[in-house]
């Protein structure tokens, strides 16, 4: 290793990759996503009830009364330190996360296209309160890494009483680039 | 798509409320690399979704990295411009996040420059502490069948490529009007995005980003029928749940599923308890065979789902010159003996598909080498075999590493890995070497310099990009991109 060569190399085939992906985490995957289907069916309306009420709450949260509520929410990073911070109720963990300099990717900035945003609900009694994710959901949370069956997305999770208290994982990366052997075509 | 745009917009106005610069502050996990010398110079080439993420993740994890981020085309953001389709807006809205990137005063981005062209890769490496390749596969497989060469045949990327406006192929201008039917080969989702675009009413396509050009073509498209062709069954398809479901419910068109297609063996059985994913495709389409089945299709469009057919060959229509017809084998699944894989085998029965435009979406190809190159997360081997060596300073990240598979967010951990790589080898001093004094930034501007070259910076991006929307605006469109080279680079001017 380190030895100084003259150029690129050249020829490739598919080798490499599938050394580094294919076959330990996939079956770890499908173990872990049997059983969600439970939690699977949806209407479809929540997605724009949640982005319009956030949006509107957080335009108001400086003085409007109902915002005077705020719930305390646990973040634990990748590397396991925690952050606790407190969110108005009705604002998305998306959004309470970027507000906190907390390291929630959030690609599609909360529009239900990309899964970035993956948060695993660390205590099932919490993931219980949220309603069921829409199917909208379901199909980003399909192409999530390292989906759990408590996992949702951080811009669908909105806070409101009840969750007060609630702790929420950011998955670590996984090194699973085909996901079950599965290889999705971009967008 | 309009039932979510209006959901994007107030989404983005939303988060604009909360401009982060988190993106660059200083984090825990950053503090384990100090730059204890001279800035650690970084060239990305490439500014797709895993160019830009590797930059990002590089400026974040070495506060002494500068990063230059090359590109062979005037305008960033690679696939996230040319392939995600015109009517997934909330898609390329990941463009915000990358020109936070561009904006970093560590970041530059020099449009314009071809690696191979413009600038070699060994004078990269000279130049550069770390150089990171990340320029995708813009190529693609063939099937290699007879007939291939016919007019009328296409690859998907070359006619994604058309209607999203890109320089190299905005003058693809396939003929729409000489036929009722086209034969998509792939059922993934790029020949989901192909089918859809083909199929979609153009007033809600003219509501979108999609080149003028194309828009017009397709609103005098006379295609009624679209074929998506498979290999294998509706278990195995190579789509998500998500472009299914659209695909599925697009106004005015009749999905046609063969029930008889939908029967499962004990093999997919077990593929779809292993797959929340393929559990959710197969659903969908059961769903759809069942809800269209009956129904009057008076006057709509047809989108027709085959499966377990393998095209063997391209058949000329009358002129001799053009596609007619696609010879199809009739194939059956056999277990490969990889674990639940299975593989479709030809079972010599063939039948003819009628078509007068085909788009064979069965996989890109990178150029110059053959598929990735062989890596160890991320770091580039000298070569595939087992006493292969380490090429130091030299990286790969996204398709080029991994395969042309995968959606944006894929590159996102994919560039968290080679990042890591080139942290490591930063750690271990690996950049230090007295003797290898790099020039960064300053050595590739003398480079462009003596070779003439006329690189487009970021902010002259914005120009093109400014120019874009306001021609956008006049049309009720997010943008009318420019398509050029010529117009490109005087827009940048």
């Amino acid at each position: 290793m380190g030895r100084l060569h003259p150029r690129g190399s050249a020829s490739a085939t598919a080798a490499t990759l599938s050394t580094l992906s294919s076959s330990s985490s996939s079956s770890h995957f499908a173990a872990v996503v049997e059983g969600r289907r439970a939690a699977a069916p949806a209407t479809g309306h929540r997605k724009k009830n949640t982005l319009f009420s956030t949006a509107s709450t957080s335009s108001d949260h400086h003085d409007g009364s109902q915002d005077k509520e705020k719930i305390s929410v646990t973040f634990v990073n990748k590397d396991g330190t925690e952050q606790t911070i407190s969110v108005p109720v009705g604002m998305s963990m998306l959004e309470a996360a970027h507000e906190n300099d907390i390291e929630l990717e959030g690609a599609c900035e909360g529009s239900l296209a990309c899964s970035t945003c993956h948060v695993i609900v660390m205590d099932v009694n919490y993931y219980n309160k949220l309603e069921d994710p829409t199917d909208e959901e379901n199909d980003m949370l399909d192409l999530a890494f390292g989906l759990t069956e408590t996992s949702r997305l951080g811009c669908q999770v909105i806070a409101k009483p009840e969750l007060d208290g609630m702790r929420l994982a950011l998955p670590a990366a996984t090194r699973n680039f085909a996901v079950d052997g599965f290889v999705p075509k971009p967008h | 798509m309009g039932r979510v745009r209006p959901l994007h917009h107030a989404a983005r106005r939303l988060l604009l409320l909360f401009p982060r610069p988190r993106g660059f502050s200083s984090s825990s996990s950053a503090a384990a690399a100090t730059p204890s010398r001279e800035p650690l110079h970084v060239c990305v080439v490439g500014s797709g979704p895993a160019g830009f993420y590797t930059a990002e993740k590089m400026l974040k994890g070495h506060q002494g990295a500068q990063v230059d981020i090359i590109d062979r085309l005037p305008t960033p953001f690679g696939l996230v411009r040319s392939g995600v389709a015109p009517d997934h807006p909330e898609t390329k809205i990941v463009v915000n996040q990358f020109s936070r990137v561009a904006a970093n005063d560590r970041c530059s981005f020099y449009g314009n420059v071809s690696l191979g062209r413009d600038v070699s890769l060994s004078e990269l490496r000279k130049t550069y502490d770390v150089v990171v390749l990340a320029y995708g596969a813009e190529s693609d497989r063939s099937l290699g069948i007879p007939g291939e060469d016919l007019r009328g045949i296409y690859s998907a990327r070359e006619f994604v490529w058309w209607y999203n406006g890109h320089p190299d192929m905005c003058n693809l201008a396939p003929d729409l009007r000489s036929t009722d039917s086209a034969v998509v080969l792939g059922q993934g989702n790029v020949a989901l995005d192909v089918a859809r675009i083909l199929l979609r009413c153009t007033s809600e396509l003219a509501a979108t980003d999609i080149a003028d050009y194309a828009l017009d073509a397709l609103r005098g498209s006379t295609i009624r029928k679209v074929y998506l062709v498979g290999r294998r069954g509706p278990v195995q398809a190579a789509c998500t749940a998500k472009e299914l479901r659209e695909i599925l419910g697009l106004k005015n068109v009749h999905v046609f599923i063969k029930e008889a297609d939908l029967v499962t063996l004990p093999a997919d059985e077990e593929e779809i308890r292993n797959s929340r994913i393929k559990r959710r495709v197969y659903e969908l389409l059961s769903k759809a065979a069942i809800a269209h089945k009956g129904k009057n299709n008076d006057g709509q469009k047809e989108l027709h789902f085959v499966f377990f057919r393998r095209p063997t060959r391209f058949l000329p229509s009358e002129d001799g010159v053009t596609v007619g017809a696609v010879q199809l084998e009739k194939t059956c699944l056999k277990d490969d003996g990889e674990a639940g894989k299975q593989v479709a085998v030809g079972t010599g029965e063939f039948e003819d598909l009628k078509c007068g435009l085909v788009l064979k979406s069965i996989g890109y190809k990178s150029l110059a080498v053959e598929g990735i190159v062989p890596n160890l997360k991320g770091k580039v081997l000298s070569s595939e075999t087992e006493n292969a060596t380490v090429e130091p300073g030299l990286y790969v990240v996204g398709w080029l590493k991994r395969g042309p598979t995968g959606i944006v967010a894929t590159n996102l951990h994919c560039a968290e890995e080679t990042v890591a790589s080139i942290l490591e080898d930063d750690k271990k001093g690996l950049f230090m070497e007295p003797d290898s004094k790099k020039q960064g930034r300053r050595g590739l501007l003398e480079i462009l310099e003596q070779k003439n070259i006329r690189f487009v910076p970021f902010n002259a991006w914005e120009k093109i990009d400014s120019k874009e929307k306001i021609a956008g605006e006049l049309k009720n469109k997010p943008r009318e991109k420019i398509k050029t080279w010529n117009d490109l680079l005087m827009a940048a001017n």
